[in-house]
C-alpha cells in the first residue's frame, strides 16, 4: 500500500516541476542558462520509516512487520511467506537499509511479492510452459562456429554441463551452431515438464525467474539439483561476454555491474527455490531436525 | 555435486556480511535474527561435518547461495553509487571516465558571457 502511496507522491513533484520549466523556455528568448538541468535524475528512493523489524508466526505463514505495521504486497495483500529462513532473509534486506530503502537490492522480497501477488496472473501450468520453452533457445546450447578459441572454450566449458543435465534425466538435449537452435526431442520436453510439475506455485515463481536470468534451463537445473554453485553458473551464462573481456578489456561501470547485479538475482532466486521447494527448513526448529536425517543408516552420526 | 569449499570459511564470509549490513541500524549483528538462525544451523550440521551427508551439503549449498547473494549486492550498490546513483554526468566528468580530457583554451573560447 506504501508502494502506492509512493509513486503518487512522484507523479506530484513531477507534475509540480516538470510544466513550469516547459513553459518558461520557449517564451524566454534572453541566453540560455550556464548548466541547464538535465532530464535525468536517479531513481528517487524512499526514507526508512521504520526502526525494527520482526517477524512473526501467522496462520498463513511467517509475516515482516515494520516496528508497529505489517509489511504488505503491492496489491496491499498481508506480506506472509511459508518458511522461516525466507522471512528472516526477507527481514534482514528490510533491516540492512541504511536511511533510504533501495528496492532495487531487495531481490527475496521482489520474488514473495510475485509470488503472493502473482501478477501475471498464470497458473501452474503456464509457468512451467514458460521455463521449459526456454530450453528452445537455451544459452548453452548455441554454439558459435568462430572464432577457434571461442568454438573451444564453449565446448569445454558447456560440453559436460549438457552431457550431466541428458544423463541425470535421461533425456537427450544436444547443440547445436545453427540459427535455429538445436531441435529438442519432444520427450525431453515431456521429462522436464513432469519434473517441474513436482515443484510448487512459489518455487515455480522462482524457476523462472533464473531461467529469464541465466537466459538457460540447463543451467537453472544445475542451480536446482546443487550441481552447480551461482558463481559457476553466471560465469557459464556470461562465457562470451567474459571471453570478450579478456580480450578486450574489462569496464569497471558495464561489465562489474552487470555481474554483480546478475550473481545478486540468480542466488536470490536460488536461494528462493530451494526455501520454498523443501520441507526440511521450513520449520527450522531443534525438535523436528531428527526427522531431516531419517534416511541414515543407523549409527551412522 | 557443487564443490563448495569448507562450511567454517562460508559462515565466517556469512557473518563479516552480517557485520556490513548491520551498519545500517548500528546495532550489534550478533543481536540479529539472521546471526542466530545460521549459528544455530550451522551448529545442529556440524557433527556430520565428516561425513557426505545429503542434507548437510543441501544446507552449505544454500549458505553459499545466501553469501553470493548478500556479497553480491553490497558490491552492486557499492557500483551503483559511484557510477549510476548520482544523476547525469557532467562533459568533463564524461570524458575522464574513458580516459580523455576537455581540450582548455587560455583566456576562455570567447564566446562566454
Amino acid at each position: 500500500m506504501w508502494r502506492s502511496c509512493l509513486r503518487l507522491r512522484d507523479a506530484g513533484c513531477r507534475l509540480l516541476t516538470q510544466p513550469r520549466g516547459a513553459l518558461a523556455a520557449p517564451a524566454r528568448p534572453g541566453p540560455t542558462p550556464q548548466a541547464p538541468a538535465r532530464a535525468y535524475a536517479p531513481p528517487t528512493e524512499r526514507k526508512r520509516f521504520y526502526q525494527n523489524v520482526s517477524i512473526t508466526q501467522g496462520e498463513g505463514g511467517f509475516e515482516i512487520n515494520l516496528d508497529h505495521r505489517k509489511l504488505k504486497t503491492p496489491q496491499a495483500k498481508l506480506f506472509t511467506v511459508p518458511s522461516e529462513a525466507l522471512a528472516i532473509a526477507v527481514a534482514t534486506e528490510w533491516d540492512s537499509q541504511q536511511d533510504t530503502i533501495k528496492f532495487y537490492t531487495m531481490h527475496l522480497t521482489t520474488l514473495c511479492n510475485t509470488s503472493l501477488d502473482n501478477p501475471t496472473q498464470r497458473n501452474k501450468d503456464q509457468l512451467i510452459r514458460a521455463a521449459v520453452k526456454f530450453l528452445d533457445t537455451d544459452t548453452i546450447c548455441y554454439r558459435v562456429e568462430e572464432p577457434a578459441t571461442l568454438v573451444e572454450l564453449q565446448k569445454n566449458e558447456w560440453d559436460p554441463i549438457i552431457e550431466w543435465a541428458e544423463k541425470r534425466y535421461d533425456v537427450e538435449i544436444g547443440s547445436s551452431t545453427s540459427i535455429m537452435g538445436p531441435s529438442i526431442p519432444a520427450r525431453t520436453r515431456e521429462v522436464l515438464i513432469s519434473h517441474l510439475a513436482s515443484y510448487n506455485m512459489w518455487a515455480l515463481q522462482g524457476i523462472e525467474f533464473v531461467v529469464t536470468q541465466l537466459k538457460s534451463m540447463v543451467l537453472t537445473l544445475g542451480l536446482m539439483d546443487l550441481h552447480l554453485t551461482v558463481e559457476q553458473a553466471v560465469l557459464l551464462s556470461r562465457l562470451e561476454e567474459e571471453y570478450q573481456i579478456q580480450k578486450w578489456g574489462n569496464i569497471e561501470w558495464a561489465h562489474d555491474y552487470e555481474l554483480q547485479e546478475l550473481r545478486a538475482r540468480t542466488a536470490a532466486g536460488t536461494l528462493f527455490i530451494h526455501l520454498c521447494s523443501e520441507s526440511t527448513t521450513n520449520t527450522g526448529h531443534q525438535g523436528k531436525l531428527p526427522t531431516l536425517h531419517g534416511w541414515w543408516p543407523a549409527g551412522a552420526g | 555435486m557443487a564443490a563448495l569449499g569448507s562450511p567454517a570459511r562460508t559462515l565466517r564470509g556469512l557473518l563479516r556480511e552480517l557485520r556490513y549490513l548491520s551498519e545500517a541500524t548500528g546495532r550489534p549483528y550478533r543481536d540479529t535474527a539472521a546471526y542466530r538462525y545460521l549459528v544455530k544451523a550451522f551448529r545442529a550440521h556440524r557433527v556430520t561435518s565428516e561425513k557426505l551427508c545429503r542434507a548437510q551439503h543441501e544446507l552449505h549449498f544454500q549458505a553459499a547461495t545466501y553469501l553470493c547473494l548478500l556479497r553480491s549486492v553490497r558490491e552492486h550498490v557499492a557500483l551503483h553509487q559511484e557510477f549510476h546513483g548520482k544523476g547525469e554526468r557532467s562533459v568533463e566528468e564524461s570524458a575522464g571516465l574513458v580516459g580523455l580530457r576537455l581540450p582548455q583554451q587560455p583566456g576562455g573560447k570567447g564566446w562566454e558571457p
